[in-house]
Protein backbone atom coordinates (compact mmCIF):
# COMPACT_ATOMS: atom_id res chain seq x y z
CA UNK A 1 0.00 0.00 0.00
CA UNK A 2 1.83 3.38 -1.09
CA UNK A 3 -0.10 5.08 2.11
CA UNK A 4 1.42 7.84 4.08
CA UNK A 5 -0.72 8.23 6.59
CA UNK A 6 -3.01 5.34 7.48
CA UNK A 7 -6.18 5.42 9.84
CA UNK A 8 -7.79 2.27 11.07
CA UNK A 9 -11.02 2.52 12.70
CA UNK A 10 -9.54 5.88 15.22
CA UNK A 11 -12.37 6.62 17.91
CA UNK A 12 -11.54 10.23 20.00
CA UNK A 13 -13.17 11.76 22.30
CA UNK A 14 -13.44 14.88 25.27
CA UNK A 15 -14.51 12.71 27.99
CA UNK A 16 -18.12 11.69 27.59
CA UNK A 17 -18.63 13.55 23.85
CA UNK A 18 -17.26 11.33 21.32
CA UNK A 19 -15.65 13.57 18.30
CA UNK A 20 -14.55 10.99 16.29
CA UNK A 21 -16.80 8.02 15.30
CA UNK A 22 -14.52 5.03 13.59
CA UNK A 23 -12.47 6.84 11.16
CA UNK A 24 -10.65 4.66 8.39
CA UNK A 25 -8.81 6.12 5.50
CA UNK A 26 -5.15 6.00 3.84
CA UNK A 27 -3.79 8.95 2.53
CA UNK A 28 -1.51 8.33 -0.51
CA UNK A 29 1.73 9.39 -0.32
CA UNK A 30 2.39 12.79 -2.81
CA UNK A 31 -1.09 13.34 -2.92
CA UNK A 32 -3.18 16.02 -1.31
CA UNK A 33 -6.10 14.57 0.31
CA UNK A 34 -9.17 17.13 1.46
CA UNK A 35 -11.23 16.66 4.93
CA UNK A 36 -14.38 17.98 4.20
CA UNK A 37 -17.50 18.47 6.90
CA UNK A 38 -19.18 21.13 8.59
CA UNK A 39 -18.22 22.59 12.03
CA UNK A 40 -18.14 20.07 14.54
CA UNK A 41 -17.56 17.13 12.34
CA UNK A 42 -14.68 16.30 13.89
CA UNK A 43 -12.08 17.01 11.28
CA UNK A 44 -9.62 19.41 13.35
CA UNK A 45 -10.14 16.76 16.18
CA UNK A 46 -8.92 14.19 14.08
CA UNK A 47 -5.50 16.07 12.99
CA UNK A 48 -5.21 16.85 16.85
CA UNK A 49 -5.25 12.93 17.74
CA UNK A 50 -3.09 12.13 14.57
CA UNK A 51 -0.65 14.88 16.18
CA UNK A 52 -0.73 13.38 19.59
CA UNK A 53 -2.13 16.88 20.85
CA UNK A 54 -5.32 15.29 23.09
CA UNK A 55 -3.43 13.47 25.90
CA UNK A 56 -4.84 9.82 25.93
CA UNK A 57 -6.11 9.80 22.46
CA UNK A 58 -7.37 7.63 20.27
CA UNK A 59 -9.34 5.46 22.44
CA UNK A 60 -9.58 2.97 19.93
CA UNK A 61 -8.08 2.88 16.09
CA UNK A 62 -4.74 2.66 15.12
CA UNK A 63 -2.96 5.54 13.10
CA UNK A 64 0.40 4.52 10.87
CA UNK A 65 2.92 7.08 9.54
CA UNK A 66 4.65 5.00 6.65
CA UNK A 67 3.08 1.96 8.31
CA UNK A 68 4.97 2.47 11.43
CA UNK A 69 2.09 2.89 14.90
CA UNK A 70 2.40 6.59 15.79
CA UNK A 71 -0.43 5.97 18.51
CA UNK A 72 0.20 7.54 22.09
CA UNK A 73 3.54 8.86 20.65
CA UNK A 74 3.99 12.44 22.08
CA UNK A 75 3.91 15.55 19.48
CA UNK A 76 7.92 16.11 19.47
CA UNK A 77 7.95 13.02 18.41
CA UNK A 78 5.55 12.29 15.77
CA UNK A 79 7.23 15.70 14.59
CA UNK A 80 10.71 14.34 14.42
CA UNK A 81 9.24 11.41 11.96
CA UNK A 82 8.34 14.06 9.75
CA UNK A 83 4.92 15.29 9.91
CA UNK A 84 4.11 19.25 10.50
CA UNK A 85 0.91 20.54 11.12
CA UNK A 86 -0.41 24.07 10.90
CA UNK A 87 -3.22 24.72 13.01
CA UNK A 88 -6.24 26.76 12.71
CA UNK A 89 -4.83 29.61 14.84
CA UNK A 90 -1.50 29.24 12.83
CA UNK A 91 0.16 29.24 16.20
CA UNK A 92 3.32 31.46 15.43
CA UNK A 93 5.17 33.00 17.62
CA UNK A 94 4.11 36.46 18.47
CA UNK A 95 6.99 37.84 20.30
CA UNK A 96 9.65 36.05 18.16
CA UNK A 97 10.66 37.51 14.81
CA UNK A 98 9.77 36.35 11.33
CA UNK A 99 13.17 34.88 11.55
CA UNK A 100 13.01 33.50 14.40
CA UNK A 101 9.74 31.96 14.05
CA UNK A 102 11.53 29.92 10.63
CA UNK A 103 14.55 29.15 12.24
CA UNK A 104 12.57 27.64 14.79
CA UNK A 105 10.41 25.70 12.65
CA UNK A 106 13.98 23.83 11.13
CA UNK A 107 14.40 22.99 14.52
CA UNK A 108 14.53 18.90 14.33
CA UNK A 109 16.26 19.01 11.24
CA UNK A 110 20.31 17.86 11.54
CA UNK A 111 21.55 20.01 8.36
CA UNK A 112 21.17 23.22 9.54
CA UNK A 113 24.51 24.28 7.09
CA UNK A 114 21.04 24.37 4.72
CA UNK A 115 18.83 26.24 6.61
CA UNK A 116 19.76 29.20 4.88
CA UNK A 117 19.49 28.36 1.20
CA UNK A 118 16.07 27.51 2.99
CA UNK A 119 15.52 30.50 4.38
CA UNK A 120 16.57 32.38 1.56
CA UNK A 121 13.94 30.28 -0.77
CA UNK A 122 10.60 31.26 1.44
CA UNK A 123 12.23 34.86 1.17
CA UNK A 124 12.23 34.61 -2.42
CA UNK A 125 8.89 32.71 -3.28
CA UNK A 126 6.99 35.34 -0.21
CA UNK A 127 8.67 38.91 -0.34
CA UNK A 128 6.38 40.30 2.07
CA UNK A 129 8.04 37.86 4.70
CA UNK A 130 11.23 39.27 3.65
CA UNK A 131 10.26 42.48 4.17
CA UNK A 132 9.37 41.93 8.04
CA UNK A 133 12.18 39.93 8.78
CA UNK A 134 13.01 40.93 12.19
CA UNK A 135 9.22 41.86 12.68
CA UNK A 136 7.59 40.39 15.58
CA UNK A 137 5.24 37.70 14.42
CA UNK A 138 2.43 39.28 15.86
CA UNK A 139 2.00 42.33 14.30
CA UNK A 140 1.27 40.47 10.88
CA UNK A 141 -1.65 40.77 9.37
CA UNK A 142 -3.68 36.92 9.17
CA UNK A 143 -3.18 36.52 6.09
CA UNK A 144 0.80 36.89 6.35
CA UNK A 145 0.79 35.02 9.80
CA UNK A 146 -1.16 32.20 7.70
CA UNK A 147 2.44 32.71 4.98
CA UNK A 148 4.41 32.97 7.94
CA UNK A 149 3.14 29.31 9.52
CA UNK A 150 3.09 27.11 6.56
CA UNK A 151 6.53 28.53 5.66
CA UNK A 152 7.57 27.51 9.24
CA UNK A 153 6.07 23.70 8.60
CA UNK A 154 8.13 23.51 4.95
CA UNK A 155 11.40 24.39 7.40
CA UNK A 156 11.22 21.07 8.80
CA UNK A 157 10.99 19.53 5.47
CA UNK A 158 7.95 17.17 6.09
CA UNK A 159 7.02 14.53 4.21
CA UNK A 160 2.92 14.72 5.59
CA UNK A 161 1.98 18.21 6.04
CA UNK A 162 -1.39 18.61 8.01
CA UNK A 163 -3.35 22.15 7.26
CA UNK A 164 -6.14 22.76 9.16
CA UNK A 165 -8.23 25.46 7.64
CA UNK A 166 -5.52 27.64 5.73
CA UNK A 167 -8.30 29.39 4.28
CA UNK A 168 -10.14 30.94 7.52
CA UNK A 169 -10.81 34.20 7.54
CA UNK A 170 -8.18 35.27 4.48
CA UNK A 171 -9.52 37.46 1.87
CA UNK A 172 -10.10 35.89 -1.48
CA UNK A 173 -6.69 37.28 -2.45
CA UNK A 174 -5.11 35.69 0.24
CA UNK A 175 -6.95 32.60 -0.51
CA UNK A 176 -5.90 32.45 -4.15
CA UNK A 177 -2.59 33.01 -2.93
CA UNK A 178 -2.60 30.12 0.05
CA UNK A 179 -4.13 27.42 -2.30
CA UNK A 180 -1.47 28.35 -5.04
CA UNK A 181 1.10 28.07 -2.11
CA UNK A 182 -0.28 24.70 -1.44
CA UNK A 183 -0.04 23.24 -5.14
CA UNK A 184 3.55 24.20 -5.13
CA UNK A 185 4.40 22.56 -2.06
CA UNK A 186 2.24 19.02 -3.49
CA UNK A 187 4.43 19.84 -6.59
CA UNK A 188 7.42 19.28 -4.41
CA UNK A 189 6.40 15.84 -3.31
CA UNK A 190 5.05 16.82 0.00
CA UNK A 191 2.31 14.65 0.97
CA UNK A 192 -1.22 17.11 2.00
CA UNK A 193 -3.95 16.43 4.38
CA UNK A 194 -5.87 19.50 3.96
CA UNK A 195 -8.99 20.37 6.36
CA UNK A 196 -11.20 22.80 4.34
CA UNK A 197 -14.50 24.50 4.72
CA UNK A 198 -14.04 26.12 0.99
CA UNK A 199 -15.61 23.20 -0.38
CA UNK A 200 -14.57 24.21 -4.03
CA UNK A 201 -11.44 25.65 -3.56
CA UNK A 202 -10.39 22.53 -1.79
CA UNK A 203 -11.64 19.62 -4.39
CA UNK A 204 -9.91 21.81 -7.04
CA UNK A 205 -6.55 21.21 -5.52
CA UNK A 206 -7.40 18.12 -3.92
CA UNK A 207 -6.85 14.08 -5.12
CA UNK A 208 -8.64 12.36 -2.97
CA UNK A 209 -11.67 14.12 -0.89
CA UNK A 210 -13.17 12.55 2.34
CA UNK A 211 -16.11 13.74 3.82
CA UNK A 212 -17.27 13.91 7.45
CA UNK A 213 -20.60 13.90 9.67
CA UNK A 214 -20.81 14.06 13.12
CA UNK A 215 -17.65 12.17 13.78
CA UNK A 216 -17.99 9.84 11.10
CA UNK A 217 -16.60 9.27 7.20
CA UNK A 218 -19.59 9.47 4.95
CA UNK A 219 -18.11 9.86 1.79
CA UNK A 220 -14.63 8.96 0.25
CA UNK A 221 -12.92 8.85 -3.39
CA UNK A 222 -10.82 10.64 -6.41
CA UNK A 223 -11.95 14.75 -5.58
CA UNK A 224 -13.30 14.67 -9.01
CA UNK A 225 -15.96 12.14 -8.29
CA UNK A 226 -17.10 13.80 -5.27
CA UNK A 227 -17.33 17.33 -7.40
CA UNK A 228 -19.99 15.55 -9.21
CA UNK A 229 -21.51 13.22 -5.93
CA UNK A 230 -25.39 15.34 -5.91
CA UNK A 231 -24.68 15.71 -1.87
CA UNK A 232 -21.72 16.72 -1.95
CA UNK A 233 -23.25 19.36 -4.63
CA UNK A 234 -26.43 19.83 -2.59
CA UNK A 235 -25.04 20.36 0.95
CA UNK A 236 -21.32 21.62 0.43
CA UNK A 237 -21.57 23.60 -3.07
CA UNK A 238 -25.30 24.46 -2.59
CA UNK A 239 -25.40 24.02 -6.94
CA UNK A 240 -29.10 22.16 -6.40
CA UNK A 241 -30.03 24.54 -4.28
CA UNK A 242 -30.01 27.24 -7.16
CA UNK A 243 -31.51 24.88 -9.60
CA UNK A 244 -34.26 24.56 -7.38
CA UNK A 245 -34.50 27.86 -7.15
CA UNK A 246 -34.47 28.84 -10.92
CA UNK A 247 -38.27 30.07 -12.13
CA UNK A 248 -39.63 26.91 -14.36
CA UNK A 249 -41.14 28.26 -17.59
CA UNK B 1 22.87 55.54 48.62
CA UNK B 2 26.10 52.70 48.07
CA UNK B 3 24.57 50.56 50.90
CA UNK B 4 21.66 50.59 48.86
CA UNK B 5 23.15 49.50 45.73
CA UNK B 6 25.21 46.97 47.68
CA UNK B 7 21.95 45.14 49.25
CA UNK B 8 20.33 45.25 45.53
CA UNK B 9 22.88 43.35 43.85
CA UNK B 10 21.99 40.01 46.07
CA UNK B 11 18.51 41.09 45.43
CA UNK B 12 18.96 41.35 42.09
CA UNK B 13 20.84 37.83 41.30
CA UNK B 14 17.73 36.32 43.40
CA UNK B 15 15.16 38.32 41.27
CA UNK B 16 16.75 37.42 37.91
CA UNK B 17 16.76 33.74 39.11
CA UNK B 18 12.47 34.57 39.82
CA UNK B 19 12.38 35.94 36.09
CA UNK B 20 14.12 32.98 34.60
CA UNK B 21 11.45 30.51 35.71
CA UNK B 22 8.54 32.93 35.16
CA UNK B 23 9.43 33.91 31.92
CA UNK B 24 9.54 30.31 30.76
CA UNK B 25 6.72 28.74 32.92
CA UNK B 26 4.83 31.66 34.50
CA UNK B 27 5.64 30.09 37.70
CA UNK B 28 6.46 32.47 40.47
CA UNK B 29 8.96 29.84 42.47
CA UNK B 30 8.78 30.97 46.23
CA UNK B 31 11.40 27.77 46.69
CA UNK B 32 13.84 29.68 44.90
CA UNK B 33 15.71 31.33 48.19
CA UNK B 34 15.69 27.61 49.49
CA UNK B 35 17.50 26.17 46.24
CA UNK B 36 19.55 28.05 46.79
CA UNK B 37 19.77 27.63 50.38
CA UNK B 38 20.16 23.80 50.06
CA UNK B 39 23.16 24.37 47.32
CA UNK B 40 24.96 27.00 49.95
CA UNK B 41 24.98 24.38 52.96
CA UNK B 42 26.57 21.48 50.33
CA UNK B 43 29.23 24.31 49.48
CA UNK B 44 30.07 24.82 52.90
CA UNK B 45 29.69 20.89 53.61
CA UNK B 46 32.84 19.99 50.92
CA UNK B 47 34.70 22.80 52.10
CA UNK B 48 34.33 22.33 56.01
CA UNK B 49 33.79 18.59 56.24
CA UNK B 50 35.63 17.43 52.88
CA UNK B 51 38.36 19.52 52.34
CA UNK B 52 37.92 20.30 49.03
CA UNK B 53 39.62 23.35 47.81
CA UNK B 54 38.01 26.05 46.94
CA UNK B 55 38.15 26.06 42.90
CA UNK B 56 37.02 22.93 42.57
CA UNK B 57 34.23 23.32 45.67
CA UNK B 58 32.69 26.20 43.36
CA UNK B 59 32.25 23.76 40.04
CA UNK B 60 30.98 21.10 42.47
CA UNK B 61 28.54 23.75 43.67
CA UNK B 62 27.19 24.88 40.37
CA UNK B 63 26.37 21.57 39.40
CA UNK B 64 24.70 20.54 42.79
CA UNK B 65 22.51 23.53 41.97
CA UNK B 66 21.54 22.40 38.42
CA UNK B 67 21.04 19.03 39.59
CA UNK B 68 18.77 20.62 42.59
CA UNK B 69 16.95 23.04 39.87
CA UNK B 70 16.45 19.43 37.12
CA UNK B 71 15.35 17.35 40.48
CA UNK B 72 12.63 19.62 41.45
CA UNK B 73 11.41 20.52 38.23
CA UNK B 74 11.37 16.56 37.13
CA UNK B 75 9.48 14.87 40.87
CA UNK B 76 7.08 17.92 41.70
CA UNK B 77 6.45 20.45 39.15
CA UNK B 78 6.14 18.89 36.36
CA UNK B 79 3.69 16.19 37.94
CA UNK B 80 1.61 19.36 39.28
CA UNK B 81 1.86 21.30 35.74
CA UNK B 82 -2.10 20.87 35.56
CA UNK B 83 -2.65 23.09 38.33
CA UNK B 84 -3.95 26.42 38.67
CA UNK B 85 -1.40 29.24 39.16
CA UNK B 86 -2.71 29.60 42.80
CA UNK B 87 -1.89 25.74 43.31
CA UNK B 88 1.71 26.34 41.55
CA UNK B 89 2.73 29.06 44.25
CA UNK B 90 1.43 26.75 47.00
CA UNK B 91 3.55 23.70 45.63
CA UNK B 92 6.44 25.92 45.52
CA UNK B 93 5.83 27.11 49.24
CA UNK B 94 5.19 23.63 50.37
CA UNK B 95 8.95 22.82 49.01
CA UNK B 96 10.48 25.81 50.18
CA UNK B 97 9.26 24.92 53.69
CA UNK B 98 10.53 21.01 53.05
CA UNK B 99 13.77 22.31 51.55
CA UNK B 100 14.29 25.47 54.82
CA UNK B 101 13.60 21.90 57.07
CA UNK B 102 15.97 19.47 55.63
CA UNK B 103 18.50 22.20 55.83
CA UNK B 104 18.17 23.16 59.51
CA UNK B 105 17.65 19.03 60.26
CA UNK B 106 20.92 18.37 58.72
CA UNK B 107 22.97 21.51 59.65
CA UNK B 108 21.01 22.75 62.81
CA UNK B 109 19.90 26.52 63.51
CA UNK B 110 22.80 28.11 64.42
CA UNK B 111 25.14 30.29 62.77
CA UNK B 112 27.88 28.97 60.69
CA UNK B 113 31.01 30.74 59.15
CA UNK B 114 31.42 29.98 55.50
CA UNK B 115 34.85 29.06 54.46
CA UNK B 116 35.21 31.98 51.87
CA UNK B 117 38.15 33.29 50.51
CA UNK B 118 36.55 36.24 50.93
CA UNK B 119 35.08 38.11 54.12
CA UNK B 120 32.98 40.67 54.37
CA UNK B 121 35.58 42.88 55.99
CA UNK B 122 37.86 43.11 53.35
CA UNK B 123 37.25 46.48 51.26
CA UNK B 124 38.83 47.86 48.48
CA UNK B 125 39.48 51.52 47.44
CA UNK B 126 37.18 53.17 44.36
CA UNK B 127 38.16 56.40 43.50
CA UNK B 128 36.22 57.98 46.81
CA UNK B 129 35.51 55.59 48.78
CA UNK B 130 35.82 52.54 50.39
CA UNK B 131 33.43 49.78 49.54
CA UNK B 132 34.01 45.84 50.76
CA UNK B 133 35.49 43.55 48.48
CA UNK B 134 32.31 41.58 48.67
CA UNK B 135 30.08 44.40 47.61
CA UNK B 136 32.71 45.16 44.79
CA UNK B 137 32.43 41.59 43.56
CA UNK B 138 28.37 40.41 44.12
CA UNK B 139 28.09 44.12 41.76
CA UNK B 140 30.64 42.84 39.14
CA UNK B 141 28.62 39.38 39.48
CA UNK B 142 24.99 40.53 38.52
CA UNK B 143 26.52 42.44 35.73
CA UNK B 144 28.14 39.78 34.40
CA UNK B 145 25.27 36.94 34.59
CA UNK B 146 22.83 39.66 33.29
CA UNK B 147 25.39 40.25 30.20
CA UNK B 148 25.52 36.29 29.99
CA UNK B 149 21.75 35.87 30.38
CA UNK B 150 21.09 38.79 27.66
CA UNK B 151 24.25 37.26 24.94
CA UNK B 152 22.26 33.88 26.10
CA UNK B 153 18.96 34.20 25.27
CA UNK B 154 19.81 37.05 22.23
CA UNK B 155 22.36 34.83 20.57
CA UNK B 156 22.15 31.09 21.23
CA UNK B 157 19.82 28.26 19.75
CA UNK B 158 18.66 27.39 23.18
CA UNK B 159 17.85 30.41 24.31
CA UNK B 160 15.52 30.83 21.39
CA UNK B 161 13.94 27.32 22.07
CA UNK B 162 13.23 28.62 25.76
CA UNK B 163 11.80 31.79 24.66
CA UNK B 164 9.54 30.20 22.36
CA UNK B 165 8.75 27.66 24.65
CA UNK B 166 8.19 30.60 27.12
CA UNK B 167 5.58 32.01 24.40
CA UNK B 168 3.34 28.90 22.85
CA UNK B 169 4.15 25.65 24.84
CA UNK B 170 1.92 23.78 22.45
CA UNK B 171 3.58 25.48 19.16
CA UNK B 172 6.96 24.72 20.56
CA UNK B 173 5.91 20.95 20.48
CA UNK B 174 5.11 21.58 17.04
CA UNK B 175 8.26 22.56 16.05
CA UNK B 176 9.58 19.16 17.78
CA UNK B 177 10.79 21.24 21.10
CA UNK B 178 11.17 18.60 23.83
CA UNK B 179 9.49 21.73 25.48
CA UNK B 180 10.14 18.93 29.32
CA UNK B 181 13.41 19.02 29.15
CA UNK B 182 13.56 22.89 28.65
CA UNK B 183 11.43 23.55 31.07
CA UNK B 184 14.26 21.60 33.07
CA UNK B 185 16.81 23.09 32.14
CA UNK B 186 15.29 26.81 32.84
CA UNK B 187 15.05 24.97 36.98
CA UNK B 188 18.51 23.89 36.41
CA UNK B 189 20.31 27.62 35.55
CA UNK B 190 17.80 29.45 37.43
CA UNK B 191 18.96 27.14 40.55
CA UNK B 192 22.40 27.88 39.42
CA UNK B 193 21.97 31.96 39.07
CA UNK B 194 20.16 31.39 43.15
CA UNK B 195 22.97 29.40 44.35
CA UNK B 196 25.37 32.18 43.06
CA UNK B 197 23.84 34.97 44.86
CA UNK B 198 23.32 32.80 48.11
CA UNK B 199 26.75 32.04 48.23
CA UNK B 200 27.49 35.70 47.82
CA UNK B 201 25.49 36.38 51.20
CA UNK B 202 26.88 33.82 52.65
CA UNK B 203 30.10 34.87 54.00
CA UNK B 204 27.79 37.88 55.73
CA UNK B 205 25.20 35.12 57.05
CA UNK B 206 24.93 31.58 57.06
CA UNK B 207 21.89 29.98 58.97
CA UNK B 208 18.52 28.29 57.30
CA UNK B 209 16.88 31.65 57.15
CA UNK B 210 19.38 33.81 55.35
CA UNK B 211 17.39 33.38 51.98
CA UNK B 212 14.11 34.54 52.97
CA UNK B 213 14.80 38.16 53.02
CA UNK B 214 16.64 38.10 49.79
CA UNK B 215 14.06 35.95 47.83
CA UNK B 216 11.34 38.29 49.17
CA UNK B 217 13.21 41.28 48.22
CA UNK B 218 14.61 39.59 45.20
CA UNK B 219 10.88 39.10 44.04
CA UNK B 220 9.82 42.59 44.54
CA UNK B 221 12.54 44.14 42.71
CA UNK B 222 11.52 41.34 39.83
CA UNK B 223 7.55 42.79 40.23
CA UNK B 224 8.53 46.34 39.60
CA UNK B 225 10.75 45.16 36.67
CA UNK B 226 7.89 43.30 35.32
CA UNK B 227 8.70 39.60 36.08
CA UNK B 228 9.86 39.10 32.44
CA UNK B 229 12.84 41.17 31.97
CA UNK B 230 15.76 40.65 33.57
CA UNK B 231 17.11 43.98 33.16
CA UNK B 232 13.84 45.10 34.96
CA UNK B 233 14.57 42.64 37.87
CA UNK B 234 18.00 43.92 38.21
CA UNK B 235 16.38 47.71 37.89
CA UNK B 236 13.76 46.56 40.63
CA UNK B 237 16.12 44.87 42.89
CA UNK B 238 18.66 48.41 43.00
CA UNK B 239 15.58 50.33 43.03
CA UNK B 240 14.39 48.65 46.34
CA UNK B 241 17.57 48.12 47.61
CA UNK B 242 18.63 52.32 47.59
CA UNK B 243 14.95 53.37 48.53
CA UNK B 244 15.14 51.17 51.34
CA UNK B 245 18.29 52.05 52.73
CA UNK B 246 17.28 55.83 52.32
CA UNK B 247 14.53 55.11 54.39
CA UNK B 248 15.90 53.36 57.20
CA UNK B 249 18.71 56.07 56.75
CA UNK B 250 16.11 59.24 56.94
CA UNK B 251 12.25 57.94 58.49
CA UNK B 252 12.34 54.94 60.58
CA UNK B 253 14.54 51.76 60.65
CA UNK B 254 11.83 49.68 61.88
CA UNK B 255 9.86 49.93 58.94
CA UNK B 256 12.99 49.81 56.38
CA UNK B 257 11.76 46.26 55.21
CA UNK B 258 8.31 46.97 54.30
CA UNK B 259 9.13 49.60 51.85
CA UNK B 260 9.96 46.53 49.14
CA UNK B 261 6.55 45.37 49.60
CA UNK B 262 5.42 48.92 49.70
CA UNK B 263 7.03 49.66 46.34
CA UNK B 264 5.26 46.37 44.86
CA UNK B 265 1.46 48.07 45.79
CA UNK B 266 2.69 50.92 44.14
CA UNK B 267 4.25 49.67 40.92
CA UNK B 268 0.94 47.17 40.65
CA UNK B 269 -1.62 50.12 40.79
CA UNK B 270 0.41 52.15 38.38
CA UNK B 271 1.74 50.05 36.23
CA UNK B 272 0.63 46.19 36.74
CA UNK B 273 2.64 44.81 34.47
CA UNK B 274 6.30 46.40 35.77
CA UNK B 275 8.17 49.09 34.90
CA UNK B 276 9.92 47.23 31.91
CA UNK B 277 7.66 44.90 30.80
CA UNK B 278 5.89 45.68 27.36
CA UNK B 279 2.64 45.76 26.90
CA UNK B 280 2.09 43.64 23.80
CA UNK B 281 -0.36 44.41 21.58
CA UNK B 282 -1.63 41.03 19.77
CA UNK B 283 -3.33 42.06 16.15
CA UNK B 284 -6.52 39.78 15.84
Amino acid sequence: MNASLELKDVQTGYGLIQAVRGASFAVRRGSVTALLGNNGAGKSTLLKTVMGLIPGQPQKGEILLDGERINGMDTESIVRLGVSYVPENRAVFHQLSVQDNLIMGAHVRKDRRALKTDLERIYEFFPILADRVNQPAGTLSGGEQQMLAISRAMMSRPRLLLLDEPSLGLSPFLVRKIFHIIRIIRNQGVTILLVEQNVRKALAIADYALVMESGRLVSAGPSTDLKNDPRIKDFYLGLNIRETQEPSC
Amino acid sequence: MLNGVAAGSGYALMGIAMVIIYKTSEVVNFAQGEMALASVFFTYLILQNYGIPFVYAMPLAALFAVFVGCVLEFAVLRRARRQTTLGMIIVTIGLEMILMGLVSWKFGADHKVMPFPITEFDSIWLGGFYVTTLEAVTFSVVWAVMLGLFVFYRYTRLGLIMKATQQNRSAAKLMGVRTNRVLMFTWGLSSLVGCIAGLLLAPRSMEPFMMWDPMLKGFAGAVVGGMTSIPGAVFGAYFIGVVENLFGRYASMEFKSAVAFALIVIVLCVKPSGIFSRHYVKKV
